[in-house]
């Protein structure tokens, strides 16, 4: 992983810098608040947390703009907060109830929300890859001009419909920036292990598609990287790869007992490459905020959170009827 | 304010545990992410981690301590200042989880004998239509060509279906109609077409998929499963997936094992997938037409040696037929034929021959294998009492099985004869001309069904 320090001196404002800390604090205090209750059985399934990964969704929305799409797999609950969704449907749809964005019948791995333009939550690893050069397909069909983000993991980009659709979105130059979120870890196989080449994205360049390594633990380095990426599919140059190298402290879902890597290893990526951290350095040393601000920021998110939990709880379960809605149109 | 640490659940199916080891102590300050303890499920050692920040005021449950059910208060965490013994005795937090009671959600009616069903008999064009002879695969066309003409977001993309005027010449002419920009030819990569298809579908496009055969369409079964058919359930209804998946299905001629299986069983079973699989060249362009209207993913099965045959269209303005409903192509009194797709050829031929030895046949064509006209088949079991199904797929598992398995519940009473569930050998299609013919159906075998129900 890239160290913090390569981050270039930042062009941004104290509002900025605010809205990114206030973004990723809320996914981070999210899945910490899911992770608990999963403990508490109120969660079941599946439960695949984002914590670590957070400026990753974060500088890419801030590279979007509206009407632009976005599409991931499972480890899903960032994607759909940095979007806008409502937290209390996200909880709630965790929980199973009727308040949730699915009605309770997608959980964690499916949401969708038509109105932020979010496509899911995909349990089948890598199939959303094809899905999302579909999405931007349809976007060049109706020359709209959206760019949409198609996120995979290092494990998915050894999927050969990764590879089926790059060539398909290299000869029909569709606008789809391939959002390559390289965690290091497929479920408990390290990207070692499992894959051939160091730097997933030079894959792209048998296909002709360009493509760069972007520090994801640095959310200004990623918003940069996604303008220039989503600059290039506006451009209607075609697809554009950006590989993300991120980390995440939890588990591949809430059962893993991560014994794959050692506990040193996280806790050197927790204390020294901290996304969150580091931009609540940038506010303090740069005196944009300070620790008082930073603390009512805090709280404020708290507050989010709590929120969305108790709505998660308060929401009924589904009315019986539900089993049979929604199988055809 | 102090707040209860509670045993955690670790995985989908933990009721409790051991709590092997504190990894910290009554007094230390612990902030979120930090490792609290590791705990013992069944599957493995987990390490459980702070949530929020505070201080250890109190453990409750020691290491060491085996069968802790999961929501057990183990630990109090306070504020600064706070002091933890203050607290009441922790008393176990309700798990919150309200039991889903299994409620009697109702049973699909079954067991009595039913009351005669709705069927649906009304003709599918009027009587007075011109009629005019013309084969499956102009038909097909026809019916693409119209809807693209009709709906901008209409396209159609596969291999070799542009330049190439398709591999079967189902797309012949549409190319220079439409352009390349709605008549795509597609690199041969099943799986990544189909989930661009699919993916454009939700980004409002209305796709035709041609497979060039389904046999390939195996490479793409999970985007048209898991993607396409499962989305609007899994999205609370919130996200469709209006999308035809089309081409040959079934044995050619002489194409050996890999390309020669009929796939109407296998995506007959799917919930939010539509499946049809016509027989004549007029269902074929009504069916099409009202697939490519249709807001859900439909299977659209077609067969390549029907492609060639000639049968009468009707030439209205824009004819469409409804999913769902079954044709009676012949009315008969002794026995009930259900067919669909080819085997429809065998089951007409059969009754033909067997009205020459004085048996009246009913034969009806599914064309829609789902949702299936289940009224149209009970409805003439409860006139005739004897009822063969025929297909070409396989025997187990089989769309004949199913239907044997409706009529057994809802017309067991009607039935004079157990159901005779013709179908394709259980065998991969053998290559060799005498072998081939043997795996497949055919018309004797219909004949002597329609016999041994008819007790002839």
């Amino acid at each position: 992983m890239a160290a913090r320090k390569t981050t270039k001196k930042p062009n941004v404002s104290a509002e900025e810098l605010k809205t990114y800390y206030r973004e990723m604090l809320l996914i981070r205090r999210f899945e910490e608040k899911a992770g608990q209750l999963y403990g508490m059985g109120l969660i079941g399934g599946f439960c695949h947390l984002y914590i670590g990964q957070e400026a990753v969704v974060v500088g890419l929305e801030a590279a979007a703009k509206e009407g632009d799409k976005r599409i991931t797999s499972y480890r899903d609950h960032g994607h759909m907060l940095a979007c806008g969704m409502d937290p209390g449907g996200v909880m709630a749809e965790l929980t199973g109830r009727e308040g949730g964005l699915s009605k309770g019948k997608g959980g964690s791995m499916h949401m969708f929300s038509k109105e932020k333009h979010f496509y899911g939550g995909h349990g089948i690893v890598g199939a959303q890859v094809p899905l999302g050069a579909g999405l931007a397909f349809a976007d060049k069909y109706k020359e709209n001009g959206g760019v949409t983000f198609t996120y995979f993991g290092d494990g998915a980009a050894n999927q050969g419909q990764v590879y089926e659709t790059f060539n398909m979105a290299a000869i029909w130059d569709l606008p789809v920036v391939f959002v390559i979120e390289n965690n290091q870890y497929a479920m408990g196989t390290s990207q070692t292990r499992s894959t051939s080449t160091k730097d997933i994205y030079h894959r792209g360049e048998a296909f002709g598609i360009p493509g760069e390594i972007v520090n994801g633990m640095d959310v200004l380095a990623v918003k940069a990287a996604g303008e220039k990426a989503v600059a290039h599919c506006r451009a209607g140059k075609g697809p554009y790869i950006l590989e993300v190298k991120t980390y995440r402290y939890r588990g591949h879902s809430m059962s893993d007992p991560a014994k794959y890597r050692t506990r040193e290893e996280v806790q050197k990526v927790r204390e020294q490459s901290d996304p969150i951290e580091h931009v609540r350095e940038l506010l303090l040393t740069g005196k944009h905020a300070t620790e008082d601000d930073l603390k009512a920021i805090d709280k404020e998110i708290k507050e989010v959170v709590n929120q969305a939990a108790e709505f998660s709880k308060e929401s009924p379960e589904p009315s019986l009827d539900e089993l049979w809605t929604d199988i055809y149109a | 304010m102090a707040t209860e640490i509670l045993m955690p659940a670790l995985s989908p199916t933990m009721e409790e545990g051991t709590l092997a080891k504190w990894l910290v102590k009554e007094g230390d300050t612990v902030s979120s992410g930090d490792i609290m303890a590791e705990i013992e499920t069944d599957k493995a050692t987990m390490e459980f981690e702070a949530v929020d920040e505070g201080i250890v005021g109190k453990i409750l449950i020691a290491e060491g301590t085996e069968g802790v059910k999961v929501n057990t208060p183990i630990a109090v965490l306070v504020e600064e200042g706070e002091d933890a013994s203050a607290l009441p005795a922790a008393a176990p937090a309700a798990a919150a989880v309200t039991e889903a009671a299994p409620a009697a959600v109702e049973a699909p009616a079954s067991a009595t004998a039913p009351a005669a069903p709705v069927v649906d008999l009304s003709p599918d064009w009027p009587a007075d239509a011109e009629m005019k002879s013309e084969t499956v695969r102009e038909a097909l066309r026809d019916a693409m060509a119209e809807e693209m003409r009709g709906d901008e977001d209409v396209y159609l993309m596969g291999e070799e279906v542009a330049e190439y005027q398709g591999a079967y010449k189902i797309s012949q002419g549409l190319l220079d109609e439409f352009g390349a920009k709605r008549v795509i030819d597609t690199p041969i990569t099943e799986h990544g077409f189909a989930g661009i298809a699919v993916g454009s579908a939700f980004g409002g496009l209305k796709p035709i998929v041609e497979f060039m055969t389904f046999n390939f369409a195996m490479q793409a079964i999970d985007q048209i499963i898991n993607s396409a058919a499962k989305t609007l359930y899994m999205s609370g209804g919130q996200m469709g997936c209006p999308i035809v998946f089309r081409g040959p299905n079934g044995a050619a001629a002489r194409v050996a094992a890999q390309h020669s299986q009929d796939y109407a069983a296998w995506y007959m079973q799917v919930p939010g997938l539509k499946v049809v699989m016509p027989y004549s060249a007029a269902d074929a362009k009504g069916l099409l037409k009202s697939a490519i209207r249709d807001p859900n993913p439909v299977v659209f099965l077609e067969n390549e040696i029907l492609y060639g045959r000639s049968f009468d269209v009707p030439q209205v303005d824009d004819l469409t037929i409804p999913l769902g409903k079954a044709r009676i192509w012949r009315e008969g009194s002794d026995v009930t034929i259900v067919s669909f797709g080819i085997g429809m050829q065998y089951a007409l031929e059969a009754a033909d021959k067997l009205a020459e030895d004085g048996i009246s046949a009913e034969v009806i064509d599914l064309r829609t294998i789902r949702p299936m006209d289940t009224g149209a088949i009970i409805n003439s079991v409860m006139k005739t009492n004897r009822l063969v199904t025929v297909e070409e797929g396989w025997p187990q598992g089989s769309v004949g099985s199913y239907i044997s398995s409706v009529v057994m519940q809802q017309a067991f009473d009607y039935l004079d004869a157990p159901v005779i569930t013709l179908t394709g050998k259980d065998v991969p299609m053998p290559y060799a001309a005498n072998l081939e013919k043997l795996a497949l159906i055919t018309t004797d075998e219909v004949i002597a069904a329609v016999k041994q129900v008819t007790y002839r």
